[in-house]
């Protein structure tokens, strides 16, 4: 009988522990089926973040570092600068990536570190019980903007691909979406497309996966992803924003 | 080994990783280290080998964490400040069993504090280089010579036993310049890592890389497994230095740059008829603890020389546990200690004349 579909081998059998109607599970499975399509999964390290995504070391089945808060593309730079044929990749949540994470974020960037970020923004630090992220919309409520997010006293929520986008090394750029199944076949297109750019040593990509918290934000599964559409698409709009990797190696 | 030249403490930390094998630094300027981190600047990019100036020290140890964790010797050099940043960094790797060498040249503290040379650090570095249950390897050099050597000795032991390991230095000894001998590459010890992340290239399961435990009984199992090899560590890798101890009636404690200022403080007591020895701890952890223990019993009383408010002398009575007399004579904020001053803390304790 021919296989119509089966889970990719770049994921264990340990069993998830995201919520019922998390994204997350999309998102790696959209990882490890590009490393495994791309040849690279033998040769690929992953760092897991500390957020709700901090297991993902038990769930990829290539070498894996698990990184403090925030310090992901730094364990990134270290690895790369010495196994620079490897495919080295973090995976990490808003809080981790443009809060306490910022600073290593926007540096290896600027480095151009030939690494691939996969950036899952949904709004809310979910681990945590749905505090204010740094990307959390303006009036949205969490459990720490009990009101909703006041831009006069909580600042606004940072837009990382535009912002990312005004720097020199960074090769390639794209906000993608899991919301639905043409956005996922576009999400997995600029995966591939992100791992394909470092393979290529091109230099530093990142893709920005908006993604849903129905526990945190109090909705369905489905009104989740409906709510994503209504509310974060317009101020975080999808496409790509930087995308040097046709101008030949740096 | 080479030839012997006229070396600078601080490029002479740096020749020592490179011929030690290290091929990847990650530092943040910080004075008075600086020296450090130029000479490797220079050299790397000769070699082959990464020299990388992060965004901060807190970024330059985690870069560390991740060349380490490739399995490669690795090394960042800081000073005071910097090294608090650091201490987020060190508490994974050391929770991650990862080996890598951290350099600390001193400088007076707390806060900004000053720039000149200080050991105020030795409470950091033995008690709470990291939040948690944890130990680093912590060599303190008193000499140029000495620094090369450890360099090789503290690469070996972080990956004999998979932890970290600090040079803890300051800013007299990284100015200091000395005729030196290096080891050649060749004599160097490399260790297997089986548990590297170098891509599994389908001929094992995946590595993990990971410090993190969430059911109480595993994170006991591996922190009392650590336990087991610190203990190990304890028991074979002491070291110091005893000088004239075989008569003496009163023991110097000193470390680094103040075990200088001792021995001239002693040679010049002996000289009034004052029988006085020095006990030097090369490493701060494991702190040397059978030479206090064997002198304890046939001397009048010890005194530590220290840079700092009395940081040493914790471990030195601890030791002595009430047994005879521990002082303490010191000066912070990159005060230097002379032989006149020791010379009298020596004569001011009970019984000396």
């Amino acid at each position: 009988m021919a296989i119509v579909y089966q889970k990719t081998k770049g994921l264990t059998d340990a069993p998830l522990h995201y919520c019922p109607g998390c994204t997350h599970g999309i998102i790696h499975k959209l990882v490890a089926e590009t490393l495994v399509e791309l040849g690279v999964e033998d040769r690929a390290v992953g760092i897991a973040p500390v957020g709700c995504s901090v297991f993902a070391y038990n769930y990829f089945t290539c070498d894996m570092v698990e990184a403090a808060h925030g310090r992901a593309p730094a364990v990134a730079t270290g690895l790369k600068r010495s196994l620079p044929d490897n495919v080295i990749f973090t995976y990490q949540g808003d809080g981790d990536l443009a809060a306490i994470g910022t600073a290593e974020t926007v540096h290896s960037a600027t480095r151009g570190e030939n690494i691939t970020i996969i950036f899952v923004n949904n709004a809310i630090y979910g681990m945590t019980g749905g505090q204010m992220a740094p990307t959390t919309l303006p009036g949205q409520v969490t459990q720490t903007t009990p009101y909703g997010r006041d831009v006069k006293t909580a600042g606004y929520p940072i837009r990382v691909c535009e912002m990312l986008s005004t720097l020199d090394g960074v090769a390639y750029a794209e906000r993608v979406a899991v919301d639905s199944v043409p956005n996922i076949r576009k999400a997995k297109a600029a995966i591939k497309k992100a791992f394909e750019t470092q393979i290529a040593k091109k230099g530093f990509s990142i893709v920005e996966v908006l993604s849903s918290c129905p526990t945190n934000w109090g909705l369905e599964p489905v009104e989740a992803l409906q709510w994503l559409r209504d509310n974060m698409m317009p101020y975080y709009p999808l496409g790509v924003y930087k995308d040097k990797t046709g101008e030949g190696d740096k | 080994m080479s030839e012997r030249v006229l070396v600078k403490g601080n490029e002479a930390l740096a020749e020592a990783a490179i011929r030690a094998g290290c091929r990847h630094f990650f530092g943040y300027p910080i004075t008075p280290q600086t020296e450090v981190a130029a000479y490797m600047a220079r050299k790397m990019p000769k070699i082959g080998g990464t020299y990388l100036q992060a965004e901060s020290e807190v970024a330059a140890i985690n870069m560390v964490l991740g060349a380490a964790a490739a399995g490669m010797r690795v090394m960042t050099s800081s000073s005071s400040p910097g090294i608090s940043l650091k201490t987020e960094g060190i508490s994974y790797i050391a929770g991650s069993d990862l080996p890598c060498l951290i350099v600390n040249v001193q400088r007076g503290g707390p806060g900004l504090g000053g720039i000149q040379p200080s050991q105020a650090d030795y409470w950091q570095a033995t008690r709470a280089p990291g939040h948690g249950d944890l130990h680093v390897l912590v060599f303190a050099p008193n000499n140029v010579q000495e620094m090369v050597n450890l360099v090789f000795r503290a690469y070996d032991k972080a990956e004999e036993y998979r932890m970290p390991a600090m040079i803890l230095a300051d800013g007299l000894l990284g100015q200091m310049m000395e005729p030196v001998a290096f080891p050649d590459e060749g004599e160097v010890k490399m260790h297997d890592k089986p548990w590297a992340v170098t891509g599994h290239h389908g001929k094992r399961p995946h590595n993990i890389i990971n410090s993190l435990f969430l059911k109480p009984d595993e994170l006991e199992k591996t922190v009392v497994d650590r336990f087991a090899r610190y203990a190990a560590v304890e028991q074979k890798e002491a070291m110091a230095e005893e000088y004239l101890m075989d008569d003496a009636e009163y023991a110097i404690v000193a470390f680094g740059a103040t075990s200088r200022i001792s021995k001239a403080a002693i040679q010049q007591l002996r000289a009034q008829g004052i029988k006085v020895g020095l006990i030097r701890p090369i490493t701060l952890w494991p702190f040397p603890k059978k030479e206090i223990d064997k002198a304890c019993g046939k001397i009048k009383g010890f005194l530590t020389v220290e840079m700092n408010m009395g940081q040493m002398v914790d471990d030195v009575r601890l030791v002595v546990n009430g047994r005879k007399p521990v002082e303490f004579f010191g000066h912070t904020g990159g005060v230097v200690p002379t032989p006149a001053e020791i010379i009298a803390a020596v004569k001011a304790m009970g019984g000396a004349k």
